[in-house]
Order: structure tokens, then C-alpha cells, then sequence
């Protein structure tokens, strides 16, 4: 068994050796290897990280709950670190961050993704209504500074609101699997009891580990758990009144971040304070009107917005862009636009934040907009 | 007598507005449909190569050989002309995968994706058919438009139209260099001609390595079947495609330009100098495919960023459009446009001017529109 273990996946190795190899580089060209084995299998790449939706389940009625098996690139993860998903939806690509809730010792070698589905989260909506087990999907390999430190720390304060609870939640698994034996306090605060996602599980968890105390806090009359309302310094003081000696994680949305991160930094314990911050959707600014500015990145050069086109922006700034016909049909000067909403001349219709390429002769900023130019 | 004579102002700007509520509708449209279409002609095309260099290792056995030939040559020509010229076009770059995106798609020949952009995605895409501004009248090399002066070395038109054709992607891949300007105009010095061709030369010499070289090593004592069923896959290619290129826009009946035209030039004059300034051909599905849907060369030039799986679709609403109009909508047989291409070619290897001719009045028509209105792009600009 060992023996044919061993074998196979220096078989493994091989193949990955040829396929990265010069000759495969060169009788691929100039396409490269990858173009050639996506055709054959969706989840064989030479180095691309890719997964195979394994199992969609819904925990609560406004979540998704993904299982996916990766292919043999990607590298695993830190509790608490989040990846990139890309979805396509409608032939459109969409990127988005998630944390894994799994533990890094579950095993099979899964990964675990929740989202909550948002009245306008075009992704989290996408994933929750529309995603089958057995869709492949592209990842990024794990990233971001919120992580379970290597030397795992003896008293542990998790505080996590909403979706916000999927890093902790990976912390707490990946500690209990470990037979942690330090105390470990869940704060979690969610809108209603029904709303929480991961419920049953954390109450057995609790249940089955003397050293893992559950806080439940829920809102709006509801009384259900064993605090209401949201984070004040009360909630501490009964629930965890050790809470300077901890070292806290926290993830939630930014009011009841912003709140915990108040009375650490008053306390001066901002330094045992880990945190996550959520990404927000941009908000709307009206299309008609100029407004905002005009960041281009890599010139590092602001301009206010004045209306013009991108390309007449970036020209007057002293930039120049590649250009051609200035009509829109070359696509010369199409660049990256990291964030920000422009409107498109020809069309009128206005984009989304999101990273994305974009002509700049038939865009129009709408509020600022950020150009990798 | 030109049919821009004909027309009106308003009637210049009517035409931008209903073309452009076209195109507008077809972006609107855009989705999984087209991902799907592009991703699965991608997939087949892969096959196709796969299946083509495979079956040529054993290129020894006759059957083999003609077989291999056939689906290496059909992997290019889908390769470079739906595929390839397509993409480049940045006719899925809305979709957001870099593996299908006008920036980063590089194609199986040894043009580079960048002096391909440059010199037809902008120069023979926004000047077209303008003599002296879209280097694609002739590519330096025929005499494609009576309004080009007539050399002594224009009497080899017919033989180096051919030459062109079968050495079409070498051509292509020189083609921003403007070699004419050094050999035979002296405008540009040598050191020019050598610092532009590095960029190419680099590709040129990877191309060349793998199909001529690397490829034919792998079949060891095969090689020269494997060289010769390569050469031939490649000539395959180079003919088809520049004889569907060539027909586009060099029927006899399509019209070419003064440099005048583009002075001022509304959105609608554009579409209509398109229009007039290309051919479509006919046939089936097939035919649609393996021309990269070049046969709706008019559609194509209207709207270049539009999935080009689409103009079959569109075609009828713009021919009704240039009925409309009073506007020819120039199409028949392949044979027959392809017979009118070279019909025209031997013509022009004599001198000699077109009679008659509305140029003039074209100029004169164009300097009479009223300034362009709401919310058009402005076309004002830059000579490269």
C-alpha cells in the first residue's frame, strides 16, 4: 500500500516535471501547457489552483455552504486567512474573498466556504441560488495577515459578528482538533437566533469541551442567547471578564468592529488584538454629475474629475497611455481599473466596482476610480 | 458617382443611430451564450491540434498523413480567424478570463499580438479602405486601388499577390514595419527596419523552432514527414486566410478613399465608409466558421468588438438598413468575389486611372455635415 502510494505520486511528480519543462513550453507555444489540459479536465493545470464543488449545503436560510476539493497546487492555509474565489456567472468572471471555516486538520483535504447572501451581493446570491456540487471553480492560494499564530496562544477570545464568523470558526475547529487546552471564549453576535450560521455545531462543540465557552448574542428583542443587543463593554465584563489576559480575534461588520476596536485601543490591549475587516460594496454616486478623482496608480498622479473621457484625464495629467482610435473599437488603450465605477459613453451604462479592464476613450469616470496606469 | 453624394446629413447621423442601437442591443445581450461558444470552439480547436501533430508522428502511413494535414490546418485557420483575430478584437474581453482576453491572447502564427493590434485592430480598423492610412491596401507590396501610383514593379501585381498569399502570416507578421518605406521608398534606415523587427523576429524564430524543428525531432526518423505535413498546414492556412482577407475588401466594387474623408468624420460617416469599404461572401455554417466569420466582413467592420457568432444574426437588419439608405450591401459567392479580387489585381498591374469617379464630390459632401450632436464619441484623431 505504502509502496504503490509512493510510486504514484512520484508518477505525479513526473508528469508535473515534464509538463513544466522547456520542451512542453515550447511545443505548447504559444498558448502555454495549461490551455491544453483545461481542454481535457477542468482541474489539471500546471500550477493554477482549481476545486471541485463537492457539496452545497444551506445552514441557515441566507447562507451557502461550500465543500471544495482542490487540485494538488493549492498549498493549504492559516486559520483565520482568507482566498479568492472566481465564479463565472452569465459568462462573467467575478472574484471574491472568502474565509474557510474548515479545520486544517479535517482530513480529506477540503475546504470550506460560507457565504451569506446579501440583498445585493451578486456573488453570495449566485453561490447561494445557482451553485451545484461538481461546478469547478478558480481559487487564489490563501492570503491576508489575520491568522492563528504558529505558537498558539493559551487564552483565546474569539469575537465575530454576522458572516464574519468563518475565520474564527476555522480557528475553533482547528484548536479543538488540536486538544487545545487553553480556555477559548466564542463571542459571536448575529441579527437572530435563526440567522447564526454553524449553531448546532458550536453548541456541541461547547458541550463536548470543557475548556470552550459559547456566547451567543442576538438582536432586536431577541433573547434566545445568553446576551442581547450589540457589543457594549457589559457584554464583556459578564461574558469574559478575563478578556485583557486574551489574545482576540475578531471579524464582523465594520459599526461592531469599530466598537471592539474602541475599547482595546482605550484599554491600550490594541497589540492582543487580531482583526479581519470586511470588504464593502461601493456605494452609488450618481452617474450625470463629475465627482470624485481620478487615481492613476503606477504614476502615482491624482487628478479631480472633470467629466472628459479617461484617456483626455489621463493625457492632461501628462500621461500617456497607449492610445489609437480613440473610438472605441481598437481597444489600444484598454488598462486596468482597480476600483471604482465608469460610466461607458457608447452604451451609458455605468460598471461595476469591481477590478476589471476598461477602454479608456469610451469611459467616463463615475466618483472616483482607481487606473493601474 | 459615389453614394455619399447622395446622402444627407441627417441622414448620416440616422444611419450612426440605428446602428448604433444595433451594437448597444448585442453588448446588452452579451452573456453565457457567447462564453459557451467561445469556450467550446476553443476546446475543439485544441482537439483539432492535438489530434493533427498525433496523427502526423505516423505521417509515414499515407492515410495518416492527409488526415493530420487536414486537422493541423483546419486548428490554424480556426486558430488565427474566429479564434484568434477575434479575441484580439476584444470581442470577449467583458467576459474577465485572461485566457480569452484581447491583452493577453497570443495566436498560432508568427505575427505578435501587438503589431497585429497596431496595425489592424487601429490602423486598418479606424482608417479603412483610406488610401495612404490603412496599410492593408496592398500591405506595401500590390497596387490594390487605382488611386495608387502606378510603379513598374506593380507589373508583377498578380505573382507577388501570390507570393503574399503564401507566405501570408510572414507577411503579416512584417507588416508594421513598412519594409516598402526602406527598400523601395528609402524613408526608413536600416537600423529602423532591425530595431522594429526584433519583437518579431523573437516570435518568428519560436514558431519556426516548434513547427519545423522540434515537432519533426520528436518523430525521429519521421521528421520529414512531419516537416513536410507542417509546411503544408501552414501554407493551408496562409492561402485561406488571405484569400478571405482579400475579399473583404478588394471586390471590384468596393470603394476606397481619399485621406480627406476622415477629416471631421461623424459616427455616421464612419459606419457608412464601413459599409461601402467592405465585402460579405456567402455559404453555410462551415464556411461562416472556418472564415472566422470574416464573410460578415461588413458587419465585422461596423461592429469589430462584437462576438463575431453574432453577425449572421445581425446581417439582415443591416442590409435592410443600407436598402434603406439607397446603400450597396456588397455580397455573392465565395468564387465570385474571390474571381473579382483577382480580377482587379491583374487590372491595376497596368496604369491607369478609374474613370469618372465621385471623389471630389466626396470631399465636398463630407465638409457640408453639421457638427456631430449628443452623445456620440468624438472622432477626433491622432495620426499613428
Amino acid at each position: 500500500m505504502q509502496q504503490t502510494q509512493t510510486q504514484a505520486s512520484r508518477f505525479h511528480s513526473g508528469v508535473q516535471r515534464v509538463l513544466r519543462s522547456r520542451v512542453a513550453q515550447v511545443l505548447s507555444y504559444p498558448h502555454g501547457v495549461d490551455r491544453y489540459l483545461e481542454v481535457m479536465n477542468p482541474m489539471w493545470s500546471t500550477g493554477e489552483v482549481r476545486a471541485r464543488v463537492e457539496q452545497v449545503q444551506h445552514l441557515t436560510a441566507d447562507s451557502v455552504t461550500l465543500t471544495l476539493r482542490p487540485n494538488q497546487h493549492w498549498q493549504g492555509f492559516i486559520p483565520g486567512q482568507f482566498v479568492q474565489l472566481t465564479v463565472e456567472i452569465d459568462g462573467v468572471r467575478h472574484t471574491r474573498c472568502y474565509s474557510p471555516a474548515n479545520s486544517v486538520h479535517n482530513g480529506d483535504g477540503t475546504i470550506e466556504l460560507t457565504a451569506k447572501a446579501h440583498a445585493n451581493g451578486f456573488v453570495s446570491r449566485y453561490l447561494r441560488e445557482q451553485m451545484q456540487a461538481g461546478q469547478v471553480v478558480s481559487l487564489s492560494q490563501s492570503g491576508g495577515e489575520f491568522a492563528l499564530p504558529a505558537n498558539r496562544p493559551e487564552r483565546v477570545l474569539l469575537i465575530s459578528g454576522g458572516s464574519g464568523i468563518t475565520p474564527v470558526m476555522a480557528m475553533l475547529r482547528t484548536l479543538c482538533d488540536e486538544g487545545h487546552s487553553g480556555k477559548i471564549t466564542f463571542l459571536h453576535y448575529a441579527n437572530r437566533a435563526e440567522d447564526m450560521i454553524y449553531a448546532d455545531e458550536l453548541a456541541e462543540i461547547a458541550a463536548r469541551h470543557d475548556n470552550v465557552e459559547l456566547v451567543r448574542c442576538f438582536n432586536g428583542g431577541d433573547t434566545a442567547g445568553e446576551l442581547s443587543g450589540l457589543f457594549c463593554r457589559e457584554h464583556l465584563l459578564e461574558a469574559v471578564p478575563d478578556y485583557a489576559d486574551a489574545d482576540t480575534f475578531l471579524c464582523g461588520p465594520p459599526p461592531m468592529m469599530a466598537a471592539v476596536e474602541a475599547l482595546w485601543d482605550e484599554e491600550g490591549l490594541d497589540h492582543r488584538l487580531n482583526k479581519e475587516h470586511f470588504t464593502l460594496a461601493a456605494p452609488q454616486v450618481d452617474s450625470d454629475s463629475a465627482e470624485g478623482e481620478v487615481r492613476f496608480a503606477r504614476s502615482e498622479t491624482l487628478v479631480t474629475n472633470n467629466g472628459a473621457n479617461l484617456l483626455e484625464q489621463a493625457e492632461a495629467a501628462g500621461l500617456k497611455p497607449e492610445s489609437g482610435c480613440r473610438m472605441g473599437i481598437c481597444y489600444s488603450c484598454t488598462c486596468r481599473k482597480t476600483s471604482g465605477q465608469v460610466r461607458d459613453l457608447r452604451t451609458g451604462k455605468v460598471s461595476s466596482g469591481d477590478e476589471q479592464d476598461i477602454q479608456l476613450c469610451v469611459s467616463v469616470p463615475v466618483g472616483t476610480v482607481t487606473l493601474d496606469i | 458617382m459615389s453614394i455619399f453624394n447622395s446622402l444627407t446629413a441627417e441622414q448620416f447621423d440616422s444611419i450612426g443611430r440605428e446602428l448604433d442601437a444595433i451594437r448597444n442591443r448585442e453588448i446588452a445581450d452579451l452573456g453565457e451564450k457567447d462564453a459557451k461558444y467561445i469556450r467550446t470552439l476553443i476546446k475543439r480547436q485544441r482537439q483539432l491540434e492535438v489530434a493533427g501533430r498525433g496523427l502526423l508522428m505516423a505521417g509515414f502511413l499515407p492515410p495518416a498523413w492527409l488526415a493530420g494535414v487536414a486537422c493541423l490546418s483546419a486548428s490554424k485557420i480556426i486558430d488565427n480567424m474566429e479564434i484568434g483575430h477575434n479575441v484580439m478584437h476584444g470581442q470577449y474581453d467583458w467576459m474577465g478570463d485572461p485566457a480569452i482576453n484581447s491583452q493577453t491572447f497570443d495566436w498560432d502564427n508568427t505575427c505578435t499580438s501587438k503589431a497585429w493590434k497596431h496595425t489592424h485592430n487601429y490602423e486598418h480598423h479606424t482608417f479603412t479602405n483610406v488610401l495612404d492610412k490603412d496599410h492593408d491596401i496592398g500591405y506595401g507590396i500590390l497596387r490594390m486601388s487605382e488611386d495608387q501610383e502606378w510603379e513598374p514593379r506593380f507589373l508583377l501585381n498578380p505573382i507577388l499577390a501570390g507570393v503574399l498569399a503564401t507566405f501570408f502570416q510572414h507577411f503579416v507578421a512584417v507588416q508594421s514595419l513598412k519594409l516598402e518605406d526602406y527598400l523601395i521608398y528609402k524613408t526608413k534606415t536600416k537600423e529602423e527596419v532591425k530595431a522594429e523587427f526584433k519583437p518579431t523576429w523573437k516570435k518568428m524564430r519560436k514558431q519556426l523552432f516548434k513547427d519545423y524543428l522540434l515537432f519533426p525531432a520528436l518523430a525521429g526518423p519521421f521528421f520529414p514527414f512531419v516537416f513536410a505535413g507542417n509546411v503544408t498546414a501552414n501554407l493551408a492556412r496562409n492561402l485561406w486566410s488571405s484569400q478571405v482577407i482579400y475579399n473583404g475588401h478588394f471586390p471590384e466594387e468596393v470603394e476606397q478613399f481619399p485621406e480627406s474623408v476622415i477629416e471631421n468624420e461623424t459616427r455616421g460617416q464612419w459606419y457608412v465608409r464601413q459599409m461601402l469599404g467592405s465585402a460579405n461572401f456567402e455559404g453555410g455554417p462551415l464556411m461562416h466558421l472556418m472564415s472566422g466569420n470574416l464573410s460578415f466582413q461588413i458587419e465585422h467592420h461596423l461592429f469589430p468588438d462584437l462576438p463575431a457568432h453574432r453577425y449572421a444574426k445581425i446581417s439582415p437588419e443591416v442590409r435592410a438598413i443600407c436598402e434603406k439608405y439607397g446603400l450597396p450591401y456588397n455580397t455573392g459567392p465565395f468564387f465570385k468575389q474571390s474571381f473579382s479580387v483577382w480580377k482587379r489585381i491583374f487590372k491595376l498591374a497596368l496604369p491607369g486611372k478609374r474613370k469618372g469617379g465621385g471623389k471630389g464630390t466626396l470631399a465636398t459632401v463630407l465638409n457640408k455635415k453639421p457638427a456631430p450632436t449628443g452623445e456620440q464619441v468624438p472622432i477626433s484623431r491622432k495620426a499613428a
